[in-house]
C-alpha cells in the first residue's frame, strides 16, 4: 500500500490553489476497521477524519512544494485548525480544495475546504475545514543533520505526481 | 494604536496560536518557558501577527533566522559579533540575560509577550516598505 490519499488533481492555480479528489471505496481495508461490527451494533464503514486531514495535507503540501518547483523540503509543521461536520461513506468522492494564505522563505500557511460528492444526489456538500502550516525544513532546522537530497519530493513521488497533475498549459 | 490595544491584539494572537488562556499572556511571560511555544509556533505567530496588524514581517526580523556563520556561533555559543548582530537586528528584545549564558539553544528564551508588543509598536510607527 502506498501512502497516497488523493487520486487525482482537478485544478491547479500556480502559487495559489490546488484541488484534488479521492474516491472512497469499500475495497479499502481501513474503511472496515472504522468502524467494525461489535456488541453495540453492525459495521459502520466511514472514511476516517484523520485520513481526510492527511489527504488535505498532501494536497496543500503539493501546492506549497510546487511554488518552488519541489526544490524545498516541505514538511507539515502544525495543524492549527481541523473541523469535520459530516461523515463520508464508501461510494462518495472527497474534494480537497487548498489555498495558500501566506508564504515566505520559512514556510507557508494554508486553508482548506473538504467536500463530499454523493453520486446518488449529484450534490457536493462541504464537510470540513482545515488550516495547516508547512515549513521549509532547511530554512528552519539549523543544526539538524538532514540529508541533502529532497526526501519529501523524491524521484518516485515526482513520477507519480506527473500522472496526477492536469496537463500543463 | 495604544500599547494596551496592541497588547490585547497580541494576546489574541498568542491565545489562538498556542492554546493558552488570556490571563497567562502577561507582558513578562516568556514565549517558550512560560507559554510553551515550540520552534514551529514562531512561524505561526509571525503569520498571525501579519494578519492581525496588516503588515509584512521579513524572515529574521521578529525572531532570529538560521545562524550558521561560524563568525556568529562557535562551539554552540553565540559570539560577541553574533550578539551584536542580534541586538542590531532585534532592538525589540532585551538580550542582557542571554548575554551572560549565550548558548544558542537558549536564544528563543529571550522572547517575551512584551518584546512582541514592542516589535509591533515599532512596526506600526515605521513607514511601510515600498
Amino acid at each position: 500500500m502506498r501512502w497516497l490519499w488523493i487520486d487525482s488533481i482537478l485544478d491547479h492555480e500556480p502559487q495559489k490553489r490546488l484541488v484534488a479528489i479521492k474516491s472512497v471505496s469499500l475495497a479499502e481495508d481501513h474503511i472496515h476497521q472504522h468502524f467494525e461490527a461489535g456488541p453495540d451494533g453492525p459495521a459502520q464503514p466511514l472514511m476516517p477524519a484523520s485520513l481526510m486531514l492527511e489527504g488535505m495535507a498532501q494536497t496543500a503540501g503539493i501546492l506549497v512544494g510546487s511554488v518552488r518547483d519541489f526544490s524545498e523540503k516541505v514538511i507539515l509543521a502544525k495543524v492549527t485548525h481541523a473541523s469535520f461536520e459530516r461523515d463520508v461513506t464508501p461510494g462518495q468522492s472527497i474534494k480537497y480544495d487548498a489555498v495558500i494564505e501566506r508564504m515566505d522563505d520559512a514556510g507557508a500557511s494554508t486553508t482548506g475546504v473538504i467536500s463530499a460528492f454523493d453520486h446518488r444526489s449529484g450534490v457536493w456538500t462541504e464537510i470540513g475545514r482545515t488550516e495547516i502550516i508547512f515549513s521549509h525544513v532547511d530554512k528552519n532546522m539549523s543544526g539538524l543533520d538532514l540529508p541533502d537530497h529532497n526526501f519529501v519530493f523524491g524521484e518516485n513521488f515526482r513520477s507519480i505526481l506527473s500522472q496526477l497533475l492536469p496537463a500543463r498549459q | 494604536m495604544s500599547r494596551d490595544e496592541v497588547l490585547e491584539k497580541v494576546r489574541g494572537v498568542l491565545v489562538d496560536a498556542l492554546g493558552v488562556d488570556d490571563d497567562e499572556v502577561t507582558p513578562t511571560a516568556r514565549l517558550t518557558t512560560d507559554l510553551h511555544a515550540e520552534s514551529i509556533d514562531f512561524l505561526d505567530i509571525v503569520f498571525r501577527l501579519e494578519k492581525a496588524f496588516g503588515f509584512k514581517i521579513g524572515q529574521g526580523e521578529l525572531f532570529p533566522d538560521n545562524i550558521n556563520d561560524p563568525k556568529y556561533v562557535k562551539d554552540g555559543k553565540v559570539t560577541v559579533e553574533g550578539l551584536a548582530l542580534l541586538r542590531q537586528r532585534m532592538p525589540h528584545v532585551d538580550f542582557s540575560s542571554f548575554a551572560a549564558d549565550p548558548r544558542l539553544e537558549r536564544v528563543s528564551e529571550v522572547f517575551t509577550v512584551g518584546s512582541l508588543v514592542d516589535f509591533v509598536g515599532r512596526k506600526l510607527q515605521s513607514p511601510p516598505e515600498s
